[in-house]
């Protein structure tokens, strides 16, 4: 029964894992991975000495790790705030809306970003014209592109998100708050010392699992919104890879980068899940 | 708050209502100014546009029968205890262990490249036909359902593709749906594999096609001469707006299900057996 499904993981996902050792081959596509040269660790010497390539990992990081501060601080935010709202229709409509994004690829959230954001006469940049502020060029800046990416983020998955804090709410004790009324604490108070807590522990489990995430920064996204203009500030690992990869054809470099960035994924996620089991006894099955 | 959230979206919804003259002249923020109809006639008479939509059907409904039948097949078994299935946890490590690894980009293109798939929509099913996620998914849903049930079924002379069928799949409806509108998500927003799978941009699907369109700026498939001649009343923009909004608009349609569902997903996600 699990035939089928065996076979094919086994051409389309371990096939590839064999594949990957053409990153310690001078790969020649005529010849195939049987006939291509061994060279060692050149691929790996080659890439580490490219001279963007530091600057890529930084960004892949430095990127990765403002998606997973906000996306964690956003959400955590806007549940407590929708938790104070009693009035259900509200609270659900809210709920819907801001989940919406979520669903839409990053083709069509990338489409409407340039829209908006276009140097002239997108929505934002009128804006600013009212308060008398020059135009300005969101995606072509390198100081402002990588805060772009970060919003725009949040933006799509902070709804996702706070529908998990707002499950995570709905287990905390009521009999806390009722006691909480009666020593006379406020509603600010009540958050601080018995929301924040209750929280605590799915909020150290998301952390943790994130921690796996360190070196995706959004392939999808930096796509569709990068450009030349702003390789310096926004050219990830993967975008790397795919340009060397597959428009420069030099498949064997661009192998030796992925497989560099699967490793240290793979340690990073091996780590996260042994921590998480132990210290939230979370299993995947 | 909210309302901010939804502000690009409906603003490009606006534009795509509108007419060239009003959108030029930035008069256009949430609502239609001079409301027409012309992007739309003009985009769903374009060919390419039509033609790539079709592909994108036709691979969410090739996508939604292999996915559900491979992941129903995988997770069945899988959800046995170790005692009647031997190599259980052998075979599960074995597909989630594709989860935390990858081949990484080049390797697997290689791959369906060497399996003669490149310019063939199996290229967009195959390489994504087990979903490890959604067989996970399943997998705790089926271990949650009452083993008496599974006992009755072989006492009654079922075997295990009778018990699966008979048995597990009408039990699971709420499971497999959510696991059903994952996969119709799922295949209907990529357009990646489209870009790199394809050589020819007539066989890419719509995703793909409309990056093409909005993202990498080219008017290749819209020549602007033949917008000059349709009277002037569309640019570029409400064009490009129009196609976003009906690439957006089955998840729009979908989207009551979608909310419904995925809360359950997220609650079978979480309750690990």
């Amino acid at each position: 029964m699990i035939l089928p499904g065996l076979i094919l993981i086994m051409i389309y996902h371990y096939g590839p894992m064999a594949g990957s050792v053409m990153a310690f081959q001078k790969f020649i596509p005529a010849r195939g991975w049987f006939d291509s040269a061994w060279i060692g660790f050149d691929n790996f010497r080659y890439v580490f000495d490219l001279p963007n390539f530091y600057q890529v990992l930084w960004n892949t990081v430095y990127i990765a790790t403002m998606k997973i501060i906000f996306g964690q601080i956003v959400p955590i935010v806007t549940a407590l705030l929708l938790n104070e709202l009693r009035i259900m229709f509200i609270k659900r409509t809210i709920q819907s809306l801001i989940y919406l994004p979520h669903f839409l690829s990053w083709v069509i959230l990338g489409g409407v970003l340039i829209d908006i954001l276009s140097i002239n006469g997108g929505l934002v940049n009128q804006l600013l014209g009212l308060f008398g502020i020059d135009p300005v060029y969101f995606l072509g800046n390198n100081e402002i592109f990588p805060f772009i990416l970060v919003i725009s983020d949040v933006w799509k998955e902070f709804g996702f998100a706070t529908i998990i804090y707002l499950a995570a709410l709905t287990s905390i004790n009521q009999t806390l708050y009722e006691a909480a009324v009666v020593d006379g604490a406020n509603r600010l108070r009540q958050t601080w010392h018995i929301t924040l807590p209750g929280l605590t522990p799915i909020i150290v489990l998301l952390a943790i699992l994130n921690l796996g995430n360190i070196l995706n920064a959004g392939f999808e996204q930096v796509f569709n919104l990068y450009s030349p203009a702003v390789y310096e500030s926004s050219d990830i690992i993967d975008t790397l890879v795919y340009r060397v990869g597959l428009l420069q054809a030099q498949y064997a470099v661009a192998t030796a980068i992925g497989l560099f960035k699967s490793v240290i994924s793979f340690i990073l996620i091996s780590i996260s899940y042994y921590l998480a089991y132990r210290l939230a006894n979370y299993r995947i099955f | 708050m909210a309302i901010l959230c939804l502000i690009p979206l409906i603003h490009t919804l606006a534009i795509s209502f509108s007419s060239n003259v009003a959108v030029v002249s930035s008069q256009v923020i949430l609502w239609p100014v001079d409301f027409t109809l012309d992007s739309y006639d003009y985009v769903l008479k374009n060919n390419q546009f039509t033609q790539s939509l079709l592909i994108t059907m036709k691979r969410v409904a090739l996508g939604i029968i292999i996915n559900m039948f491979l992941t129903m097949l995988i997770a069945y078994p899988l959800s046995k205890e170790a005692k009647s299935f031997k190599w259980r946890t052998v075979y599960a490590w074995v597909f989630v262990f594709t989860m935390l690894f990858s081949g990484g980009l080049i390797p697997v293109y290689m791959v369906v490249r060497a399996t003669g798939l490149l310019d063939s929509i199996w290229a967009l099913i195959l390489p994504g036909a087990v979903p490890v996620f959604n067989v996970v998914l399943l997998l705790n849903f089926f271990r949650g359902l009452p083993k008496e049930l599974e006992e009755a079924a072989f006492i009654d002379g079922a075997g295990h593709w009778v018990t699966l069928w008979k048995v597990y799949v009408p039990l699971s409806v709420p499971a497999l749906v959510t696991v059903g509108l994952f996969v119709i998500v799922g295949h209907w927003n990529s357009w990646f594999d489209g870009i790199i799978y394809m050589n020819s941009s007539e066989n890419y699907p719509l995703q793909s096609y409309l990056r093409t369109v909005v993202v990498e700026r080219s008017m290749s498939s819209i020549s602007f001469s033949d917008i000059q001649k349709e009277v002037g009343r569309i640019n570029d923009r409400t064009l490009k707006a129009a196609q976003i909004f009906l690439a957006a608009l089955p998840i729009l349609i979908l989207y009551p299900f979608l909310q419904k569902y995925f809360m359950k997903g997220i609650v079978l996600g979480s309750v690990k057996g």
